[in-house]
């Protein structure tokens, strides 16, 4: 099968197409940039460099070409003759020859150059070469443009043509045109034959395939023949003689007697005569076709003569030459209607054998066959006496063959014969199958919770044991008063104690709530003489307090505590006239001393705390570069190199 | 048809509720609401989620070792049913239920009758550093002193005296009064 296939040829592209395509690689794949001041010889390298690449390609191109084509002195003589009837020897091996030439053309063309190229002493001047050398490649490659279409022309032709195995189990049907050849092959392969009441419908070679006892079979269906001489044939008869002439293969000669096809039943035995050579050395058979419409008995006498005549000659034989073979001397003559399908499959089978036959003779002719029978052996033992000799099984194997047989042979009621038994009142029962189970227990609902417990987790033979050891456990622990709760007692103390605790937790929270209260002010703070604190202070709440704390508060209007104290933080004496005790203090006052000796003891304090003053106030100063303690000043709001550009590595405020 | 347990809080799932999760080594994970599922779609530990069985066993909150608990297993022994053996369980686990229970219960009564001798402890502990909030270290000095004045103006003793010359002298006796601290100490504090 693979022995010939002709679609795998590359396409041959057309003489245009081809140069482009060479060109266009060289461009894409050599180097493009070259500057005048290069180095020469660097010049020199990169013109060689593209006029022997391009070269290359086109050598490499061709040459596949060349070598893809069939070789008409190399195929099978059939092949070689098909080619030769449908594109003409001489012109296809011309055209493959001058493509050859054409490769050794250009090869020449670019060793020139590369000479030349190698003398070039400016880039101009190699330049120069260069584009003359791929120009005249190019021209080469155009000459042979007529050459390159016809070849295309014929890889696309041949990559159509059927692929026929030369040496393979053949038959072959051949006869006039629309004499049913084609219908014969689509009767028995699947191929698809185009079928038509015109004479030439086929134009060229099918072929189909078939199986007979398991083995592929290859019908091919020839265009019909004419009877006239060989060389009056035209191309299409042609192929149909060159496939008779070459093909080892079954031959079936159809025969239309009712001369639907045009053709005179004499016509058609007299091409049967005329072609007789080329059936010579193999099977053939004359098949009668169209028996659906008249059957030789029915025709006329003097056709009917003909008829005869030529079945006589069949069955006498010496119809064909058949040197050497005698199976091949007789030729049958069978009937048959691709219309209805009668005697189809018959001829068929005895192509197929005939075939068979002759391959197998034709083998045991040649010399390696002595080899193969010599290793062959076929033992064919004849019996000794009439005695039975069954094959022996011990008697326990056939006890045990019984056993299961009568297994096999159930007694229970099925299911399905219970519901048909039944009809409606059926209920799918299938616990009267538990056979291991009590009768009475049967049916038995099986409790499955138990106050959100699984009663199937507690299943176990072993559990009463274990309850067993788990009460004596727990009746010692009741004994030993492990449950027994402790009576708790507290004494008068201990009582005592915990209302203490209870109290004072209760004033821990009185008192926690106060200050969150307090904290939680948002009033303005109030200026800095009068203090926030001083306003709840009075010596009738003080007096309240204590008493509550357990303290005697009695003769204690003239304790000290009575005495207000000035509002200022002088060391000077109280005003005796401002001695107030609950009222609330004015509104707004006046300041009464500068505010640099509020809250200062003495003089001596005053200047430690002017010395301190002055030292911090310096040390600032010095460290940022003041005037003073008041120096806001910032001399460049947005110093212009801190805030333009593209920002690097550096920092943001020093760059 | 089975009562099954939540993966993540260890609660009961009764059949038709709740929701399960076939992670793809086939391991089947069961919870009971939403909450458990949530709870464990965040990778929450339930050994360390406080609100669940398993914390609170581990965490020695419930009691967790004991062999009133294996009685309740998953066998994966099939046992034929027999009546007599189905309602002998039965019985049985109530009375297994019942020592459980007792058990448990034992253990957590036991486990907060500590905290009562620490509430103890803190409250005497809160006495003796605070009680200067609810009673002033100087209640019930005046009263004191009021009290010891009138003792001290009982009539002075007088003493006969014979001097180094033979004449007879009649002196005041001298008071002995105790030291200030140990009056004030008397007064309030409690003795514990």
């Amino acid at each position: 099968m693979s022995l010939y296939n002709f679609k795998k040829i590359a396409v041959v592209p057309t003489a245009k197409d081809f140069i482009d395509i060479i060109l266009s690689k060289t461009q894409r794949k050599t180097p493009t940039v070259v500057h005048k001041h290069y180095k020469i010889t660097r010049i020199r390298a990169f013109y060689i460099r593209k006029v022997k690449f391009t070269q290359q390609n086109f050598h490499d191109r061709l040459s596949r070409i060349i070598q893809e084509f069939p070789k008409l002195d190399d195929v099978h003589p059939f092949y070689a003759d098909l080619m030769n009837v449908l594109y003409d020897k001489d012109h296809y091996k011309l055209g493959l020859g001058q493509l050859n030439t054409a490769r050794h053309l250009i090869d020449n063309v670019a060793k020139d150059y590369v000479r030349l190229l190698k003398f070039g002493d400016s880039l101009y001047r190699c330049k120069q070469l260069k584009r003359a050398a791929l120009g005249r490649m190019a021209t080469i490659m155009k000459r042979q443009a007529a050459n390159l279409t016809y070849l295309e022309q014929v890889r696309q032709h041949l990559a159509r043509l059927p692929s026929i195995d030369p040496y393979t189990r053949t038959i072959i049907i051949c006869g006039f045109p629309n004499v049913g050849k084609s219908s014969f092959i689509n009767k028995i392969t699947r191929a698809d034959v185009e079928v038509q009441p015109y004479a030439f419908t086929t134009k060229s070679l099918y072929v189909g395939h078939t199986d007979y006892k398991y083995l592929r079979w290859q019908v091919i269906d020839t265009p019909g023949i004419l009877d006239h001489p060989l060389e009056q044939r035209n191309v299409i008869e042609m192929q149909a003689v060159t496939a008779l002439a070459h093909l080892r293969a079954a031959v079936l000669y159809v025969l239309d007697p009712s001369e639907q096809c045009g053709h005179s039943l004499e016509e058609q035995i007299s091409l049967f005569e005329s072609i007789k050579p080329l059936f010579s050395n193999k099977p053939l058979i004359v098949v009668l076709n169209k028996m659906d419409v008249i059957k030789p008995e029915e025709l006329p006498p003097n056709k009917r003569a003909l008829i005869e005549e030529l079945e006589a000659n069949c069955t006498k034989g010496n119809v064909v030459n058949a040197d050497t073979n005698s199976e091949l001397k007789t030729v049958p003559v069978m009937r048959m209607s691709t219309m209805t399908e009668e005697g189809v499959q018959e001829v068929k089978i005895e192509a197929c054998e005939r075939l068979l036959g002759h391959r197998v003779t034709e083998k045991m002719r040649t010399k390696k066959v002595d080899g193969i029978l010599n290793r062959l052996h076929v033992a064919t033992p004849t019996p000794r006496d009439g005695k039975a000799r069954p094959p022996v099984l011990p008697p326990a194997v056939l006890q045990k063959m019984q056993k299961t047989a009568e297994r096999e042979t159930r007694k229970r009621k099925l299911e399905r014969e219970i519901e048909v038994e039944l009809g409606d009142d059926y209920v799918l029962d299938l616990q009267k199958n538990y056979t291991d189970i009590d009768e009475e227990e049967r049916y038995d609902p099986i409790p499955e919770f138990w106050e959100g417990h699984n009663i199937a987790d507690y299943i176990d033979p072993e559990i009463f044991d274990k309850l067993a050891d788990l009460e004596k456990e727990e009746d010692l622990r009741m004994a030993g008063g492990m449950y027994a709760v402790p009576k708790i007692e507290l004494d008068e103390t201990m009582k005592e104690i915990r209302d203490l605790a209870r109290q004072i937790r209760n004033k821990k929270a009185v008192l926690k709530d106060e200050s969150r209260l307090v904290k939680q002010s948002t009033k303005p703070v109030m200026p800095r003489n009068s203090r926030a604190r001083d306003k709840g202070r009075s010596t009738s709440k003080l007096r309240d307090e204590m008493e509550k704390l357990g303290v005697d508060m009695s003769d204690t209007q003239k304790a000290h505590f009575t005495r207000t104290r000035s509002r200022s933080r002088s060391q000077s004496a109280p005003r005796a006239k401002r001695a107030r005790t609950d009222a609330a203090p004015p509104a707004t006052t006046a300041l009464a001393r500068t505010r640099d000796t509020l809250g200062v003891r003495d003089a001596a304090m005053q200047r430690r705390a002017k010395h301190m003053a002055h030292v911090a106030i310096s040390k600032k100063t010095k460290k940022m570069g003041l005037k003073g303690e008041a120096d806001r000043f910032i001399g460049t709001k947005m110093p212009k190199h801190l805030f333009s550009g593209k920002r690097g590595v550096g920092k943001t405020d020093r760059r | 048809m089975r009562i099954e347990t939540c993966y993540f809080c260890s609660s009961r799932i009764y059949p038709g509720h709740g929701i399960q999760f076939v992670r793809n080594d086939c391991k089947i994970f069961r919870f009971c609401r939403s909450k458990c599922h949530a709870a464990f779609k965040k990778k929450k530990n339930p050994r360390k989620t406080k609100w669940t069985k398993a914390y609170r066993k581990t965490a020695g909150k419930e009691l967790a070792i004991d062999p009133s608990f294996e009685f309740e297993k998953r066998r994966h022994v099939p046992v034929k049913y027999n009546r007599e053996l189905w309602t002998k369980t039965i019985e049985a686990m109530k009375k297994v239920e019942e020592i459980r229970q007792r058990r448990s219960n034992n253990h957590i009564m036991q486990r907060l009758r500590k905290g009562r001798e620490v509430e103890w402890q803190r409250d005497v502990r809160e006495v003796q550093r605070d009680i200067s909030l609810i009673r002033s270290p100087a209640a019930g000095l005046k009263q004191k002193q009021a009290e010891e004045d009138t003792e001290m103006e009982v009539e002075p003793e007088t003493i006969q005296v014979i001097d180094a010359k033979g004449r007879k002298q009649v002196i005041e006796a001298p008071v002995m009064v105790p030291a200030t601290g140990e009056m004030i100490e008397d007064g309030g504090d409690v003795v514990l």
